[in-house]
């Protein structure tokens, strides 16, 4: 540790602060990487591993702290980044598709200027993809849309560590080995371990904690916008790692109600993905479905919407309704009354004729106001009128007035304030109890310890199932990070 | 062997041009000469100009519905003050250059889009138009009247343009870096701006060269009919617009072929005067264009979904 101390900093970011209005992504997180080490930086969803690298990578300033780069403080910025030698390869793929790999070159490498510089940027690539993919048949004038997602993914990677006149000296990896197969990943670490010899610093971001344990010199974990450990790779094991990032078990007052499995489930979903496990779910249950952002989550609850509704006809019985996640992008409809937002789901039930019954849409509105109580004086107001926590009941209530005997929900309940989720929670349970169904996505784990059952998802795949007293943070963290199953 | 996706892009544009070619020589044996095929493709020239411009501007993901009021106004400038005191003209034109880049600032960073700004600035430049020109008149300078009949040896000026048009704005757009970089703006502007790269720089620049090649659309339509009006290129817009899609090129994504625009251009000049080949009644002739229009694409559609499936097995 004393010899880690003394190398030089390449990057440094201390007391950070970072929050997207109420929500504190970044409290106060320290990270610092110096030359030579491979840094690993674990942690579940929200706790702010993405927020501290764009604030390294300079994409994003920080409210409180200060970032250095090597050594000296004062510029930020994504040029003042790049400048000190700051390179990141992005958990999505951030390549020009309509570009060749050379062509992408010239974008990402500014210093490659002048006559000639489609050869130079040809053998710069070609060149630094035999170094860490050898034998990896990529042609490197072919448009980057025409290359397979692995292929995108190594030539991304391939240009970050590339050297045009001066060397890369961090190279941030967020997921990098999330569509490469086992061999090229393997390829990858061993390359990442001579940079790190020859002096430059990677930092790894990855939920293969085999990976990260068998690469990293040091690993640090991040919750809640904290830094809560920061050890020698050494001192961690699987289990170790999982247990650092779970919080201390709370307790919370919720009582689970025990559901007979005999019957025949409502709903089911063959396993896929080369997983051993497919969905069910029955009758009156919550299920939930948890893992990491985006591993597949979504697409099954629109896979599932899709089997069931026609994509073409309205039913007037719906057999499932969807709760949207981002209410403005796909949940409000913002310039409509908030009457108009809950009745769009039934409107079939409410028309005679093709025409709809304003007496009939009035009187549903006004049960569903006294019932999941919408502050609000009038129905007839604007959706935009009512807080976001009341907007998300608007859409709860739209999709519980139909007759629809399931309800899929995508992380609806994100920048909604505490009393209005628990008025949401008990109205869940209050139709489940009536026998409803929810299937329900969400990446806060006490929403997920509401559930009956679990699912939790890993490369869109399911990972694991967790049935009652089974579902506690430990477990559900454990099944998110692929090698962490041991725990 | 596997075509590559710019590749398809690129034979249907060639290929509906061959057919619409091998159709008229078929039709009108005559054409197949000199003259014949200068009177073809004269008007192309200023029509490939202009779609050149509008390619411009689909690169980095915008559509300018002023085109066609634009091309209008630097012909009105072009028959009148550039031909009488030609420094007061070339002034006009570099500031309409200017108000192009200006246009392309003001759609980025305020987020405004692109369609709203273009049609609102196509009544400013009409305005213009007509306030110099309110009836037809003007003069072609003598330049470029000369440019623009001349005859030089073996092929016709037409044919020689679109090449030279071709060729400058490929070695422009494909492979130059300026280039790559408008590009890369219309394929993820995001990951240009992390690279440390001014996207607003970016598409100033692509903006005033769309409006260059405006002024040179103008300067070359005035130099064929000699003189002009304030509604002469009014067609240019959607004509442009077609012209990039017939190319190959895209609404979104920054998948543009300067090429294929050129050809884009002559193959909408030249379904004109198919049609007028076919003794189709004019009243007939712009609903049959549309059809040419439709057939192409669907074609392109085709070509694109054989080309998904394929990669997906």
């Amino acid at each position: 540790m004393n010899e880690a101390v003394m190398r030089e900093e390449v990057v440094a970011a201390r007391g950070i602060k970072v929050a997207f209005g109420a929500v504190k992504a970044l409290d106060g997180a320290d990270l610092v990487l110096r030359a030579g080490e491979c840094v690993g930086l674990v942690g579940h969803n929200g706790a702010g591993k993405s927020t501290i690298v764009n604030v390294i990578n300079g994409g994003l300033s920080p409210q409180e702290g200060t970032v250095s780069y090597g050594g000296a403080a004062g510029y930020h910025g994504i040029a003042a980044a790049r400048a000190s030698g700051v390179r990141c390869v992005f958990q999505e793929l951030s390549l020009c598709p309509n570009l060749t790999v050379t062509e992408n070159v010239r974008v990402m490498h500014g210093d490659l200027k002048g006559f000639g510089w489609r050869r130079r940027g040809l053998s710069l690539v070609s060149g630094q993809l035999d170094e860490i993919f050898p034998g990896h048949r990529i042609d490197c004038d072919s448009t980057v849309e025409d290359l397979s997602i692995a292929e995108r993914q190594m030539v991304e990677i391939a240009i970050s560590f590339a050297a045009c006149t001066e060397r890369p000296r961090l190279v941030i990896l967020d997921e990098p080995t999330s569509s490469l197969d086992a061999g090229l990943a393997a390829q990858l670490m061993t390359y990442v371990r001579r940079f790190v010899a020859a002096g430059g610093s990677v930092l790894l971001i990855s939920h293969i904690l085999g990976e990260i344990l068998s690469t990293c010199d040091r690993i640090v974990v991040m919750k809640d916008g904290k830094v809560v450990a920061d050890r020698p790779a050494t001192d961690f094991d699987t289990r170790r790692l999982v247990e650092t990032m779970g919080s201390v078990v709370r307790e919370h007052g919720f009582q689970r109600t025990a559901k007979e499995k005999a019957r025949e489930p409502i709903l089911s979903m063959e396993a896929r993905h080369g997983s051993q496990l497919g969905l069910q779910a029955f009758s009156g249950e919550i299920i939930g479905l948890a893992g990491l952002g985006g591993h597949g989550q979504t697409e099954a609850l629109l896979d599932l919407y899709l089997s069931a509704n026609s994509n073409w006809w309205p039913a007037r019985e719906p057999k499932m309704a969807f709760v949207a996640g981002d209410r403005a992008l796909n949940g409000t409809f913002s310039l409509w009354s908030i009457r108009r937002n809950l009745s769009i789901s039934s409107l079939k039930a409410l028309s005679s004729r093709s025409m709809v019954d304003p007496a009939l849409e009035d009187g549903l509105s006004d049960t569903w106001k006294k019932r999941i109580e919408i502050r609000t004086p009038d129905m007839h107001n604007p959706i935009l009128s009512l807080s976001g926590g009341n907007q998300q009941k608007v859409l709860f209530a739209r999709a519980l007035a139909t007759t629809a005997r399931i309800v899929l929900m995508d992380d609806p309940m994100r920048g909604v304030d505490v009393g209005t989720k628990q008025e949401v929670y008990e109205i869940l349970r209050a139709e489940a109890a009536a026998g409803r169904t929810f299937i329900w996505y969400s990446t806060e784990m006490d929403e997920i310890r509401l559930c009956d059952r679990v699912y939790v998802f890993r490369d869109g795949a399911i990972a694991a199932e967790l049935v009652g007293d089974q579902i506690t943070e430990a477990n559900v963290l454990a099944a998110s990070f692929a090698g962490g199953e041991a725990a | 062997m596997r075509l590559s996706s710019g590749t398809i892009r690129m034979i249907i544009p060639a290929a509906s041009l061959a057919v619409l070619l091998v159709a008229v020589f078929y039709m009108q044996p005559r054409a197949m000469s000199y003259t014949g095929l200068n009177l073809l493709f004269n008007l192309a020239v200023p029509i490939a100009l202009a779609t050149i411009a509008q390619m411009l501007i689909m690169a980095v993901n915008d559509l300018d519905l002023s085109m066609g009021t634009f091309v209008s106004f630097t012909a009105c400038v072009t028959a009148t003050f550039l031909q009488s005191s030609p420094a007061l003209g070339v002034l006009i034109l570099l500031g309409a250059v200017a108000a192009y880049a200006l246009m392309g600032i003001v759609i980025y960073v305020r987020q405004l889009p692109s369609i709203v700004v273009t049609l609102g600035m196509s009544f400013v430049w009409g305005g213009l138009a007509v306030l110099m020109l309110p009836s037809p008149g003007g003069e072609a300078p003598g330049w470029a009247r000369w440019l623009m009949t001349s005859k030089p040896p073996y092929v016709p000026m037409a044919i020689v343009a679109s090449i030279v048009i071709a060729v400058l704005t490929h070695l422009l757009v494909m492979r130059s870096s300026f280039g790559v970089l408008i590009r890369g703006v219309g394929g993820n502007a995001r990951s240009v701006e992390r690279a440390g790269w001014s996207v607003v720089g970016v598409r100033a620049a692509a903006y005033g060269l769309a409006g260059f090649f405006g002024v040179l659309s103008g300067i070359a339509l005035v130099g064929l009919t000699t003189a002009a009006d304030a509604n002469i290129a009014l067609r240019y817009t959607l004509l442009s617009i077609a012209g990039v899609i017939l190319g190959g090129g895209e609404f979104v994504g920054g998948r543009i072929s300067p090429i294929g625009a050129v050809i884009g251009a002559l193959t909408l000049t030249l379904a004109g005067s198919f049609l007028s080949f076919m003794r189709i009644s004019p009243d007939w002739q712009i609903g049959a264009q549309g059809a040419i229009l439709i057939v192409v694409l669907a074609l392109r559609l085709l070509l694109n979904r054989l080309e998904k499936r394929e990669n997906n097995r």
